[in-house]
């Protein structure tokens, strides 16, 4: 065995040690067209809570009763949208390697998004019940992150830090009340954009 | 050259065994078409290189059935974790011994 076969070897043992353990199919690209279905659907959105010419800024009690179920049907078709483009792209992607979409891999990352999104999309709606709106954008990223911060023990690791800007990002639009729909664009929409160009560069080239 | 080939493993000089520890040795358990999909090998291939693994008692199988169909899962056991590094300190004791 001369050194090349020994080095190749150990090559080989670290590239399936993560490659079975990591769900590397997931699209960078994918992540610049889910951020910029959630910007669209922003902009929908605040054209029909403010007006198009409104100004940038404080807001109070624009979101009522009226506009909800708008708003609630945007919100879905961005979100089956999103989860339409990712699988699409991530079996197109495993399909290129070789792999499969649905793998013990994928069900894992699955498995540890779950709960949180579970439980943050339930919070939203009794949110929405209630009528506290306000509530509504920071619920959704601060669950939304933990998810992310869940799942990146299964993937690339740089979407630990997409989740933790997401979480904060939260609980700043908390603490700003008002402000919601531009925490909501910025963490749906530049973040993943930014997140998707970033895994696009480092992985995919 | 004197080689301390104490650690080398004879049993894991085969490639698709030692393939077969690595992913065990990152993953609490995998499945067998798991792993011919992340191997690709052939059934047979695979099937008696875990046979021998399982016979040094390196990994354990698990049969079960979902949806009605078999099922099997793979663990690696204390001893096979133990051999797995063993094996990859001989392999770079080798490379160490070249560079002298």
């Amino acid at each position: 065995m001369n050194q090349k076969d020994l080095i190749n070897q150990i090559g080989q043992i670290r590239s399936l040690m993560e490659k079975s353990s990591k769900f590397m199919s997931i699209s960078g690209l994918s992540g610049v067209l889910i951020g910029s279905y959630a910007l669209v659907g922003a902009f929908v959105a605040y054209v029909l809570v403010y007006g198009f010419n409104s100004e940038f800024g404080y807001h109070d009690h624009y979101v009522n009763n009226g506009n909800i179920p708008t708003l609630i049907v945007i919100a879905l078709s961005v979100l089956v949208v999103s989860i339409g483009t990712g699988y699409y792209m991530a079996r197109q992607k495993a399909k290129k390697s070789g792999q499969s979409v649905w793998n013990p891999t994928s069900k894992a990352l699955f498995k540890a998004m779950a709960v949180p999104l579970l439980t943050g999309g339930l919070l939203s709606l009794i949110f929405i019940c209630k009528g506290d709106y306000g509530m509504i954008a920071s619920t959704m990223l601060i669950f939304y992150g933990l998810a992310l911060s869940a799942a990146s023990s299964f993937t690339f690791k740089e979407l630990r830090w997409l989740g933790i800007l997401d979480i904060i990002l939260g609980l700043l639009a908390l603490c700003l009340p008002g402000y919601g729909i531009y925490f909501w664009a910025f963490g749906f929409g530049i973040l993943h954009i930014i997140y998707g160009l970033i895994v696009h560069q480092r992985y995919e080239k | 050259m004197n080689l301390d080939l104490s650690l080398y493993d004879k049993v894991l000089e085969n490639r698709v065994r030692l393939q077969i520890m690595s992913v065990l040795v990152a993953n609490e358990h995998y499945d067998f078409n798991s792993l011919k999909e992340l191997l690709g090998v052939t059934d047979g291939n695979l099937a008696s290189n875990l046979k021998s693994l399982e016979k040094e008692g390196y990994i354990t199988v698990e049969k079960s059935f979902v949806d009605r169909k078999p099922n099997t899962k793979y663990r690696k056991t204390d001893k096979g974790q133990k051999a797995f590094e063993n094996h990859l300190s001989a392999l770079e004791n080798l490379i160490k011994q070249q560079y002298k």
